[in-house]
């Protein structure tokens, strides 16, 4: 699934309620925004405001408990459709990339491997291509044989952008990305990905506390009580 | 680019230990399980091959226990009771019968073999038709009596080994003090044959002060009718009839009781491999979880993961399952005289024979377990959403 240029997501009055009854937590509560190819936005805000439950909408890991949702025009969510687990991930391994604070390596697969690992479930036509081009953008080229445990935290991060790469996703969608990483780290890889955004066009949308790393997104979305503000 | 089988691989050997208790658990049912199969079908074989090389389809003797008249005669001890030696002749002309040849079976003290004496037995058998009995007998040395009154002797292969006896030797007969000349020495032929010392029929019964015979041994006609000869055979007084396919019939009755537990025992070992392939691959999921979590991010299918996880379990029962049907194959001997030793009657030659269909075989059972084993924790797995992952990081 290619998506053209102009919006590529379409928000409306998404809302997420977890749990039933007097313990129902509205996580997030009647967001609307577009997201338009090519940005990448930041979204910050305290713990418990409901920017990773968003991103999550977004990146079609679960569904909203009501609210629309549109991807490239096409609707996704809404008018009560609910996708089973097929269906999403269907539209996850076309469409969206995924970086998280826990890198989720395999330990006894070497980074050539962790980063060739999706292509074994699902892979774009041209996509084993890839994986030697990016380790090599993302300067793991030299450490393509070695283990997880042989490298640092912050090259660990690095397989994992590349994993998330491998299969030319148009949409990353990265929560938290440098939540485990020193300041140092946490600067490689913001460039890492402020790099892609501007070469290749890539979208980004990422989730942080970190309000350094938060300012490299050209938008920047505040959220508080499950609602979203723009900055 | 890496396939699902290699990855399948690298996971299981991410916890080695864990792994090989498990491999252990598969090894050791296979091997029972393989070896108890094998033995299924060699003990018939055997005992078929024994009854085969009798030469003589049936036996006629004095009232007694039959089988343990049989078995006394397989195991070439002496019959019970004594009968005539003109009965032969009376059998001979019944029209299902073939040939007949009279046996005397007997056994004598002899206080030199073994620590505190045993028993020696001799086989006096007729010249003249006993060696047509028994056609496929070879000698290692040697061959048959020069007549019907000479005292000399022949040696099974085992038994002229044991009391290193060469053709030429002279054998002492226990409490009768008669020496006889080793004159033939047979081949080895798998059967008890191979522990007999056989003597003319006239110098035994000489030797014993015997006009009698213990055992009558009948070849059959070819298509013969064995219940109307069977029922002739009982109009004789006094006599004993055992057919061989009868005797056959309750040594495999008594030794299916056996099997019939010993194989519960290897269904039991099975379950238990059963549990440990199950546990593993499930505590493997559940501490994977994330990373499933995270698969199923990049595009797995709930299928990918159940054929994933399924791989892991296919792998460990087949490996396991070679290895385990491999030690059977190396230690089937051991595994024989194990047999051997349990078990009140054994046939000569191979008890536990396995051979490559009843390897397959048993390696299909074992996957097919192990898949089934696998089904639940490869369900559970597969069922394993994206977001728990990422929920899941804290």
């Amino acid at each position: 699934m290619t998506i053209p240029n102009g919006v590529s997501l379409e928000a409306r009055g998404l809302t997420r309620i977890y749990g039933r009854g007097s313990e129902e937590v509205r996580a997030l509560d009647g967001v609307s925004l577009e997201i338009r190819k090519g940005e990448f936005v930041s979204f910050m805000g305290p713990s418990g405001s409901g920017k990773t439950t968003l991103v999550n909408l977004l990146g079609c890991l679960e569904n909203p408990t009501s609210g629309d949702l549109h991807l490239a025009g096409r609707p996704i969510f809404g008018n009560g459709n609910v996708l089973g687990e097929r269906d999403l991930t269907r539209i996850r391994r076309e469409v969206f990339g995924y970086i998280f604070q826990n890198f989720y390596l395999i330990p006894t697969l070497t980074v050539r491997e962790n980063v060739a690992l999706p292509l074994a479930f699902y892979a774009k036509p041209g996509a084993d291509m890839e994986v030697d081009r990016i380790l090599e953008r993302l300067g793991m080229k030299h450490r393509m044989d070695h283990l997880p445990g042989q490298i640092s935290g912050g090259e660990m991060q690095r397989v994992a952008i590349a994993r998330a790469l491998v299969n030319r996703p148009e949409i990353l969608l990265a929560d938290e990305p440098t939540g485990n990483l020193d300041t140092k780290r946490t600067g490689e890889i913001g460039e890492i990905l402020q790099d892609l955004n501007r070469s290749t066009g890539l979208t980004i949308l990422m989730v942080t506390h970190n309000p350094e790393l938060g300012r490299l997104g050209g938008r920047h979305i505040e959220m508080r009580d499950g609602q979203a503000y723009e900055l | 680019m890496i396939s699902k089988f290699q990855i399948a691989l690298k996971n299981l050997l991410r916890k080695k230990a864990r792994t090989l208790l498990t491999l252990v658990g598969i090894i050791l049912s296979s091997w029972v399980l393989v070896s108890l199969l094998g033995f299924n079908r060699g003990y018939e074989k055997a005992l078929n091959r024994d009854i085969d090389n009798m030469g003589y389809q049936v036996m006629v003797m004095a009232k007694g226990c039959p089988y343990e008249a049989a078995t006394m005669m397989l195991q070439g001890g002496a019959g019970l009771r004594y009968i005539e030696e003109n009965v032969a002749k009376s059998i001979e002309t019944m029209p299902e019968v073939d040939k007949v040849t009279p046996i005397l079976m007997q056994a004598f003290f002899d206080p030199n073999k073994g620590d505190g004496g045993g028993i020696a037995g001799y086989f006096g058998v007729d010249l003249d038709t006993f060696p047509g009995m028994k056609p496929f007998l070879r000698f290692h040395k040697g061959g048959w009596f020069r007549n019907a009154t000479a005292d000399e002797a022949v040696m099974g292969y085992e038994a002229a080994e044991l009391e290193q006896r060469e053709v030429g030797d002279l054998i002492l007969v226990p409490e009768k003090n008669v020496q006889l000349q080793v004159v033939g020495i047979l081949q080895r032929t798998g059967t008890q044959d191979d522990g007999t010392i056989f003597v003319p029929l006239k110098t035994l019964q000489r030797i014993s002060n015997l006009d009698k015979i213990t055992t009558i041994g009948i070849k059959v006609k070819k298509d013969a009718d064995m219940t109307r000869l069977e029922n002739a055979l009982y109009q004789l007084p006094d006599m004993q009839v055992v057919s061989f396919s009868q005797v056959k019939q309750t040594i495999m009755k008594l030794i299916a009781t056996a099997r019939v537990m010993v194989l519960s025992i290897a269904v039991i070992a099975l379950l238990i491999a059963m549990v440990g392939v199950v546990n593993t691959v499930l505590m493997s999921v559940l501490e994977r979880k994330h990373e499933i979590g995270i698969l199923k991010t990049m595009g797995a299918m709930p299928g990918d993961i159940f054929r994933l996880v399924w791989t892991e379990t296919l792998l460990l029962c087949a490996c396991g399952g070679l290895a385990g049907i491999g030690l059977a194959l190396v230690f089937a001997r051991l595994s024989d005289l194990l047999v051997r030793r349990v078990l009140p009657y054994a046939p000569g030659g191979e008890l536990v024979a396995i051979d490559f269909r009843l390897a397959f075989l048993t390696l299909l059972i074992i996957v097919a377990v192990g898949l089934l084993s696998g089904v639940y924790p490869a369900w559970k797995a597969g069922r394993v959403r994206p977001l728990d992952s990422i929920r899941g990081e804290g």
